[in-house]
């Protein structure tokens, strides 16, 4: 399934500082092997060494955080938009 | 107005030398940078407790300035050149008239709502970030806000000569609005939610190098926090409470409190002691509350919706360390309702005579229903953190309390008032929520 993928600035320089991009999976985890194969090296600051997303990136699908929805096994289809967002800090 | 960063300037008696990712522990340069390069983790000023051990001591606290400033060995300023407004060592009032009510014997109100210069517990971490990013070399500095962190980054910038730059989100209260525009900065109200405004800050800081208080110099901000408990320590005879209730937004004030607690005992200036911490968030925005209530070690985010803006952060980047200290020091993360709140806010005034904004509302509104659920032993004391000025959320309480009686300038007219107002408190009347 193709889908864009938003990145922020902290993880531009694995994705030649593009901020959007096409990528593909059926799912998350494998929009995340997707990803690292075409940025090598991107999965290890996305994911810890059990393959989960860091506790201190969210992760959204078409704006729903994926803890809401199935975690890594959120499916994708077609022209979803997928959000690689650190955790925001108040003020 | 922009920028570049020089050298931090390492002057002998700092006794912090690095920053730490609190997550994975990696350790930075110290220069204005807030999330751990490699897992995204929030990063954190590293002290050297050995070396504060053998140089403070109560005395030379006690001859310090009366401000957070008499604190200086713990907090992260390189050098003497702070700026110092006169900001902390806020009254800790002993309650009678609300411990009576409540029924608790020992209850203490620590007041930041007449925190200097802009009357709430912002003003503290303020004074600490400007004061770093001067020593950074920082000459414009910069916030995203929704309310007293504009107010008290635009008022210490003006003092101390700083351009300053606030972003706030466009539909802002107008006495907010107002309560930073005085002080001249250049004001930003981005069309979007405080989140959005959050996101374009990081970019903002990255591409244009300025120092953004609770964004890139975050670090050595969230450490001002520290001195609402240092105070507390002090002023109740350099002994620690037994339990203290808090608000929660980020979370960053509760971990800081208890971080602030635990080294005084670290380097001796009180002895060791378990303090319960209880957190107050409003139901409309309390992720931190829920994953406290589930057992969970991770936030799930929210949609905010409640008058208490000033604590309304839906993804919390604290929050997982906030239950951790709720859940290991045997306290409660409990959350009320807008109308409890309110009332929150009303009982404080009528017992006490301090006028909160809705984050303190909230605060005592949870410390109202954790004493009603046997959660809090009436001769524990008690340390309320009253965090802000009521006269900055006005449109809160607007329609609750009440109107004057308006009479002519004549003796009968206002007997006639006073026989009224006098039936009026005969019958109670109440409040309607219209």
């Amino acid at each position: 399934m193709a889908v864009k993928v938003l990145v922020p600035t902290a993880l531009q320089n694995f994705t030649n500082n593009q901020a959007a991009l096409e990528s593909s999976g059926s799912n998350i985890a494998e929009l995340l092997e997707s990803l690292e194969k075409s940025f090598p090296g991107i999965k290890a600051r996305l994911c810890d060494e059990n393959g989960q997303p860091r506790r201190f990136l969210n992760l959204y699908v078409n704006s729903e955080d994926i803890r809401f929805l199935d975690g890594t096994a959120t499916p994708l289809k077609d022209g979803d938009e997928v959000s690689i967002v650190p955790a925001v800090a108040g003020g | 107005m922009t920028q570049a960063v020089s050298t931090p300037n390492q002057a002998t008696n700092a006794a912090f030398s690095a920053l730490k990712c609190k997550e994975c522990g990696a350790e930075y340069e110290l220069k204005a940078s807030h999330v751990c390069e490699f897992c995204f983790g929030p990063l954190e000023v590293k002290y050297d407790y050995n070396a504060l051990r053998l140089s403070v001591t109560r005395e030379k606290i006690q001859a310090g300035p009366n401000s957070i400033w008499r604190y200086r060995p713990f907090l992260p300023v390189a050098t003497d050149n702070v700026i110092d407004v006169g900001t902390g060592m806020t009254p800790l009032v002993r309650s009678h008239r609300l411990a009576r009510r409540l029924g608790l014997n020992k209850l203490y109100i620590k007041n930041d709502a007449v925190n200097m210069p802009t009357l709430s517990f912002k003003d503290r971490v303020v004074s600490v970030a400007l004061s770093r990013a001067r020593e950074l070399g920082f000459t414009t500095v910069s916030c995203a806000s929704t309310g007293n962190l504009a107010n008290s980054t635009a008022a210490i910038a003006a003092h101390a000569g700083l351009d300053c730059c606030v972003f706030i989100p466009a539909d802002l209260e107008a006495g907010k609005v107002l309560g930073s525009l005085i002080y001249s900065p250049t004001l930003m109200a981005v069309k979007g939610n405080y989140d959005q405004v959050n996101r374009l800050c990081s970019e903002v800081a990255n591409t244009h190098g300025w120092g953004f208080v609770n964004i890139n110099l975050r670090p050595y901000y969230s450490e001002g926090s520290k001195t609402l408990g240092f105070e507390v320590a002090e002023q109740l005879g350099w002994e620690l409470p037994d339990h203290v209730v808090a608000p929660l937004a980020s979370g960053s004030l509760f971990t800081k409190i208890y971080k602030g607690f635990q080294e005084f005992v670290e380097v001796g200036l009180v002895e060791g002691k378990s303090v319960r911490f209880s957190g107050a968030q409003a139901e409309g925005c309390s992720p931190i509350a829920q994953a406290f209530r589930e057992d969970r070690d991770f936030i799930k985010p929210v949609k905010p919706n409640t008058i208490a803006k000033s604590i309304a952060i839906g993804n919390p980047a604290d929050g997982v360390y906030a239950v951790d200290i709720a859940k290991k020091t045997g306290g409660n993360i409990e959350s009320v309702t807008d109308a409890e709140i309110i009332e929150g806010i009303k009982l404080l005034a009528e017992t006490e005579g301090i006028f909160t904004e809705t984050a303190g509302g909230t605060t005592v509104a949870v410390l109202k229903k954790l004493v009603e659920a046997g959660k809090i032993d009436p001769d524990e004391t008690t340390v309320v953190y009253i965090t802000g000025n009521g006269l900055k959320t006005q449109e809160a309480v607007q329609g609750y309390i009440g109107e004057p009686l308006t009479i002519d300038a004549k003796l009968d007219s206002f007997e006639r008032a006073l026989e009224r107002s006098r039936t009026l408190d005969r019958l109670e009347w109440q409040q309607v929520l219209v």
